[in-house]
């Protein structure tokens, strides 16, 4: 069994390492996200939002929605440690 | 980006995580998983990722070691298998 | 292994008072990443988890009581729901103006600043926002889990 689950994760790295070989290079300024979306934001995020950090201006303005269910996600990590895990010291 | 750098880090980066798979001890396990945290951050750092280098320091490196070593503190040290 | 918590191990006179000196400047430095987020590396969330860590800190140098002193679980809470509320409040009010959701630019009705600086301001909030919450989730989460969810002695 254990060969086995060596040979399916070799097989499943060999065929990701393969995938890659597809990819864009590194920065590379033809591939198609650096193509379409990026040269809007970097051109115009601090004439739209005044903002220098291009970063801070897409996480925050451009992509508001994915911040917000990332706090949203946050906020229900605390709450099922706190419903799973809390208790009185009484009930021990 | 300098290759030679790259290639230092992304081994120590292969070495961390297969010790931290191996290791029996949890404590050390989770020492060895801030490490790997640090230099994936050193890594993003060197790629100009400097956001999310600075949320993997601050996160991966920082707190979830806290959370890790206050969790095992509470349960035991030893790994079963 | 219970031992290691009884006596209450790390109450140490050099930990304590360098601990006492670092916090006031680890919040200094977290305040600073959340609201320098515009202009440097860093925002909401890194800066949330910087003041967090000032917090678990003192709970690791001190004991939870000391901890609580500085931020009681009440006010815990309401950091938490208020970080949540400021984000999607100013989402929900520049709806209620007659922009899209989260378009800030639609606050400008409300106080006119011009709608650019709204977006940059609107940035902010939310920033300031996602600030509390991840603060007091970090500070909640290793409460919990280190007392074992009792909120009263941990490690």
């Amino acid at each position: 069994m254990k060969h086995l689950a060596l040979i399916a994760t070799l097989a499943t790295g060999a065929l990701l390492l393969y995938g890659t070989k597809d990819f864009p290079a590194w920065g590379d300024p033809q591939a198609p996200a650096s193509t379409y979306l990026s040269p809007h934001y970097i051109e115009d995020a601090v004439e739209e939002t005044h903002v220098p950090n291009i970063v801070t201006a897409v996480l925050g303005d451009y992509r508001g929605y994915d911040t917000m269910f990332e706090t949203v996600v946050i906020y229900c990590a605390g709450m099922a440690v706190v419903s799973v895990l809390s208790r009185k010291r009484e009930e021990e | 980006m300098i290759w030679q750098l790259d290639l230092m880090i992304l081994t120590l980066v292969v070495v961390c995580a297969l010790v931290t798979i191996n290791i029996k001890d949890l404590l050390g396990a989770s020492v060895v998983f801030g490490i790997y945290s640090f230099l994936m951050c050193l890594l993003w750092a060197e790629m100009g990722a400097v956001d999310v280098a600075f949320t993997e320091a601050t996160v991966g490196a920082g707190v979830s070691t806290i959370f890790f070593i206050s969790a095992i503190l509470r349960t035991t040290r030893r790994s079963k298998d | 292994m219970r031992d290691i918590y009884e006596h209450s191990a790390g109450e140490d006179l050099i930990i304590k008072t360098s601990v006492r000196l670092l916090v006031p400047f680890i919040q200094l430095f977290g305040l600073y990443v959340i609201v320098h987020g515009h202009y440097s590396p860093g925002g909401g969330f890194q800066g949330g988890v910087i003041l967090g860590a000032a917090f678990i800190l003192l709970a690791l140098a001190y004991d939870m009581k000391t901890s609580q002193e500085y931020m009681t679980i009440r006010v815990n809470a309401l950091f938490t729901n208020l970080g949540a509320a400021i984000f999607i409040g100013v989402g929900a009010v520049s709806a209620i103006f007659g922009g899209l959701f989260l378009d800030y630019a639609a606050l400008n009705k409300l106080i006119p600043l011009g709608p650019i600086e709204w977006h940059s301001f609107g940035i902010f909030l939310v920033e300031v926002g996602v600030g509390f919450t991840v603060m007091s989730i970090m500070v909640l989460l290793y409460w919990n889990l280190s007392s074992s969810g009792t909120l009263d002695e941990g490690l």
